[in-house]
């Protein structure tokens, strides 16, 4: 060993200098986030929750086509359908099982009418098994209440689909 | 009869107005110990239960009331159950003798320091107990492991408090603060104190020395198969240990309730006030290692304490001797 080295060891040198490092760092902004109150930025192109969405005059947009119930791998979305009086298809049941899906966007993708899309939110944890068993009611909701924050997401993804 | 039972009674009154605040300063040290982590790393820390998160301790305190206690089909229960009992009580009975200022002292012995070694050494019984009743290998290896450390740095310590002695000239708590009047020791034994720091670190059991309870290699030593109320007496003492180490330090370095300097502004400061922001100060020093000195090697541990702390400490017993000695300055009594 050096003698240099010696003393640095003896002093404890790069302790001291750890040190000042530590009181130093301590004071700077936080790299964490408050996270009830404060949440992260992010993309339009999120999968968070899914939710079925409506036509501004209150139609529902989805044709009952079920591309979403086949293309989904882990079989998560089971659909039924039926003619209105109106002579349009319908969804008389459109379930999610949330805790089958994976949430891999592919029901958000295969949509030709926009009508499923997965959304912002995260935050949608349940207390038992079968609250997370979404029907088609619940999903009609999600649309409803996240509408605006989906139409915009989906305009700002528009240029890369 | 009356009369004793007064007395009794007077003796638990100050037995509790001195264990409850230890208890309660133990949770909000906890607080502090994460919060200064948390910082070290920028990060925020427990934020949210209380104001700036102050009861998160007692939050966490609580959850352990009431996890449910297991205890392994072949750990042997008696010592099982006796070690955290043990751990916590060893680390609650030292505070009896700690001097908060002139008056506030629960008993005023003529061994004091003596007293605090001894028990201090005593603490390793809780964890070897409760390592080996465990009957586990995880448990075993890592009570093994903080008996042999905690045995080498107590020979240090041991040493380092004989040169404070050697300035005091008595075993009183009470005299060695009073010694230090006009200087604290932290300046002429500036060395002793780094090393009696360094030693607490591994007394305790602290990082870099958490050797016993190694997560990557011990899962987390001699506390692996405790759970709720047991694992958090554990914690509890180990803290309460913490915390007896820093003023053990304060009181023997830095001048125990002496405020700095003799003058106005200083005095007006109760004196056990100034007890506590040295403890403070000792502790956030404890909780900036942790967050900044890498675990060592256990090899390296015991040549640190061996080769290294007891024979410069031995040497600086002759130093201080030799000096006081030849100046004509030992303390006679």
């Amino acid at each position: 060993m050096k003698i240099s080295r010696i003393l640095k060891t003896i002093l404890l040198i790069d302790f001291l200098n750890g040190l000042l490092i530590a009181i130093k760092e301590s004071f700077k902004s936080k790299k964490t986030l408050n996270y009830p109150f404060e949440k992260g930025k992010i993309s339009p192109r999120f999968r968070g929750e899914h939710a079925l969405r409506r036509y501004p005059n209150g139609e529902e947009r989805c044709i009952a086509c079920k591309l979403c119930e086949a293309v989904c791998p882990a079989q998560a979305i089971t659909i039924e359908s039926a003619e209105r009086e109106d002579g349009s298809r319908k969804t008389t049941r459109y379930d999610i099982d949330m805790l089958k899906c994976i949430y891999c966007g592919l029901c958000e993708e295969s949509c030709p009418v926009d009508a499923i899309v997965q959304g912002p939110n995260f935050e949608f944890s349940t207390e038992t098994r079968e609250e997370l068993y979404y029907n088609k009611q619940k999903l009609l909701d999600n649309g409803d209440r996240w509408e605006s924050v989906l139409a915009a997401n989906i305009k700002a993804d528009n240029p890369y689909r | 009869m009356i009369e004793n039972l007064i007395i009794l009674f007077d003796e638990i009154y100050k037995v509790l107005f001195l264990l409850i605040p230890v208890l309660v300063s133990v949770a909000m040290i906890v607080w502090l110990d994460r919060r200064v982590w948390a910082f070290v790393q920028k990060r925020r820390g427990p934020n949210v239960v209380g104001p700036f998160g102050l009861f998160q301790s007692l939050a966490d305190a609580l959850k352990y009331i009431f996890k449910e206690i297991i205890i392994p089909a072949s750990a042997n229960k008696v010592i099982f159950i006796l070690a955290p009992i043990v751990t916590m009580t060893l680390a609650l009975i030292s505070w009896a003798v700690i001097p908060f200022s002139e008056e506030y002292v629960l008993a005023d012995i003529n061994v004091g320091i003596l007293y605090l070694f001894a028990v201090s050494s005593l603490g390793v019984y809780g964890i070897i107990m409760g390592g080996w009743a465990s009957n586990s290998k995880y448990p075993f290896l890592g009570s093994i492991r903080s008996a042999a450390q905690m045995v080498s740095y107590e020979v240090s310590i041991g040493v380092i408090i004989i040169n404070v002695l050697l300035c005091v000239g008595s075993l009183n708590l009470k005299d060695i603060v009073l010694a230090q009047q006009n200087l604290w020791f932290v300046i002429p034994l500036f060395p002793m104190f780094v090393i009696f720091f360094i030693s607490a670190l591994a007394e305790t059991n602290r990082p870099p020395f958490d050797l016993p309870e190694a997560e990557a290699e011990l899962v987390a030593g001699y506390q692996t198969e405790y759970s709720g109320m047991m694992y958090a007496m554990f914690w509890l003492g180990e803290y309460a240990n913490i915390l007896l180490m820093c003023s053990m330090g304060s009181i023997l370095f830095l001048g125990g309730w002496l405020s700095p300097i003799n003058l106005y502004p200083f005095t007006l400061i109760p004196a056990p006030l100034w007890l506590i922001f040295k403890i403070l100060l000792l502790f956030i020093l404890f909780s900036l290692v942790k967050a900044i000195v890498p675990r060592y090697r256990y090899d390296q541990l015991m040549k640190l304490g061996w080769k290294i702390f007891l024979p410069f400490s031995l040497i600086w017993v002759v130093i201080t001797a030799s000096y006081l000695f030849y100046f004509n300055l030992l303390p006679v009594n």
